[in-house]
């Protein structure tokens, strides 16, 4: 089965280092969620995967770029084009023949639902149907490796189930998805989670395998446990017991990737036992009030 | 701590808005009272932002009304306002520090402290600043004057889980001081996070109370297949609205047994079984 993805890969732009060290495999027929903050290092993966920025160091391996689809972060779709022309000139792009493109385009309006405004202007379609079509642009010729930016940022529930529907077709097409997102429910849709953070792999695996790999002992308390970095979980809190004893007034809980990440994240800054960077505030720390 | 038995500081009424003869709110019922935390959510054009304009004294009411601390907006009722904005509401081109002087000027206020990292940044231009920063900016500056009721819109989009919880943490520690608290997200993770939730559906409540509430007894089908290709094509083509999640496919609101029978004529070996529906699946079905 041939697998996509990065081995190793450092990109520096100037002297900032953007990722160091980060390896990704996406085989065909899979999605891989790569989930970060702002400034984590998604988008530069996502480039160096597409081709479009030069590693410093480390190996990529993709398709000929006739066999990649991409649709980077924002609009994605031509503004001035209707929704019908966007569909029709990535196909051509892509050298689909007339015949291919009628019956792909058709396939593609019935497949997003955006039949109904195949004539609309694509700078009048709504957030959630601007990705769907921008989306649809990208496998217009049923690329090999799907790259998505952030396909669902500030898209609304609705259009991002279907969005991610539309990215499950395309993987069960055998196409290998890498998606870019902010949110970790997201990613426990996906086969494989990355996990970035300030341009390093914080976590790697099935979601299965990050969730058994989190040292230590998740517990949700009433209160804020005492001597254990915690975090805020709807009304209750979260803490994390690096020895794996539950402190008093607190149970453990089925952890999510969530818990996962933050914990990941909080071993990171501590840089070890004992150490503090910016885990575990004291109560009230930071506040306006 | 009841918030039922108090007033409460934002109340919609029965509150309706029409732009022409389009209803875009239609008779909503809503409240936040203090200390607690309420998640708004809908898809786009269900009549979030419309509902929240008029919450915020920026929309008159076309029928039932609006009532902000048990009176109708107005410049004081304002006052004890605190709002963010998806877009944050900061200026660009001024420093952290001028920012909250500025905002602090119009609300009378003494303004914040800034700390910890904010207070290293406090001379930068917000600009320059990473987006974690300038939401924690973002939150100081629209709590500095002790606000009675935050109104939050997507509070955390785009920061990593860690810095999202901290902010959690400050929008959790403004409800315990008794503020009340309403935030809008298209995130329904952070929904989660709410005490209390309010589903808009075209214009419409479609469902209120706590995610259990919502959820209720609501189920989908899970479909576990050494072939998932095979078996999302099929129930894809089906119409059915098929999820992923890692190699099981999930279909919400469907009946086993077209499930069972669909996968069987198309050849496709699976385990089919009901399960509880997760408040996604819930959200999407109420919501469409």
């Amino acid at each position: 089965m041939t697998a996509w993805g990065c081995q190793g890969l450092r990109v520096r732009y100037g002297d900032t280092v953007a990722l160091e060290d980060v390896s990704l495999e996406v085989p065909a027929g899979t999605v891989a969620a790569v989930v970060g903050g702002d400034g984590a290092g998604k988008t530069t993966l996502l480039r160096a995967l597409a081709g479009t920025v030069r590693p410093a160091a480390g190996t990529v391996r993709r398709p000929d770029r006739r066999r990649l689809g991409y649709v980077s972060a924002g609009p994605g779709v031509w503004t001035d084009l209707t929704v019908d022309e966007n569909l029709s000139f990535a196909g051509r792009a892509y050298g689909l023949t007339a015949d291919d493109l009628e019956v792909r385009v058709g396939a593609l309006l019935e497949r997003t639902g955006l039949a109904a405004a195949r004539d609309r202007l694509a700078g009048r379609l709504s957030g959630g149907m601007r990705q769907k079509l921008a989306l649809a642009m990208a496998v217009a010729h049923e690329p090999e490796l799907l790259v998505l930016d952030e396909p669902t940022t500030g898209v609304d529930p609705v259009s991002r189930a279907e969005l991610w529907r539309l990215l499950a077709s395309a993987a069960a097409d055998g196409a290998a998805v890498v998606v870019a997102t902010t949110y970790l429910d997201e990613a426990e849709r996906a086969a494989t989670v990355l996990v970035l953070d300030r341009g390093r792999a914080l976590l790697a695996g099935t979601p299965d395998e990050v969730l058994a790999a989190t040292p230590g002992l998740v517990v949700e308390g009433a209160a804020r446990p005492e001597g254990v970095p915690s975090w805020r979980r709807g009304a209750r809190w979260r803490a994390w017991s690096p020895d794996g004893s539950a402190p008093p007034g607190t149970t453990p809980v089925a952890i999510d990737l969530e818990d996962a990440a933050i914990v990941a994240q909080l071993r990171h800054d501590r840089g070890g036992p004992g150490g503090s960077r910016r885990g575990g505030p004291p109560a009230n720390r930071g506040r306006a009030a | 701590m009841s918030p039922a038995t108090r007033e409460p500081l934002a109340a919609a009424i029965a509150a309706t808005r029409r732009f022409g003869d389009l209803t875009v709110v239609d008779a909503v019922d809503l409240t936040v009272a203090a200390g607690e935390v309420v998640g708004l959510i809908g898809a786009n054009g269900a009549g979030k932002t419309t509902l929240i304009r008029m919450l915020l004294g920026l929309l008159a009411p076309s029928g039932g009304q609006v009532r902000l601390f048990g009176e109708p907006p107005s410049r004081r009722t304002r006052a004890r306002l605190g709002y963010l904005p998806q877009s944050l509401g900061l200026y660009e081109d001024l420093t952290v520090a001028e920012n909250l002087a500025f905002s602090a000027a119009a609300y009378g206020s003494a303004g914040a402290t800034l700390e910890g990292e904010l207070a290293e940044a406090r001379d930068a231009l917000v600009r320059d600043l990473p987006l974690g920063l300038r939401r924690r900016a973002a939150f100081a500056i629209a709590l500095a004057h002790h606000p009675d009721l935050l109104v939050l819109d997507e509070p955390t989009s785009g920061v990593d889980p860690l810095a999202r919880a901290r902010l959690w943490e400050t929008i959790r520690y403004s409800a315990e001081q008794g503020a009340g608290v309403l935030v809008t997200t298209h995130h329904l993770a952070e929904a989660s996070q709410c005490d209390r939730l309010v589903v808009l559906a075209a214009g419409r409540v479609a469902a209120a109370g706590t995610l259990a509430e919502i959820v209720g007894d609501a189920t989908a089908v899970e479909v576990r297949t050494p072939t998932w290709e095979a078996a999302f094509t099929t129930l894809d083509l089906a119409g059915l609205p098929v999820s992923l999640v890692g190699r099981t496919l999930r279909v919400p609101g469907a009946d086993p047994a077209t499930v069972d029978r669909l996968l069987s004529d198309a050849g496709v070996t699976a385990e089919v079984a009901r399960v509880p529906a997760s408040f996604e699946e819930t959200f999407v079905v109420l919501a469409a």
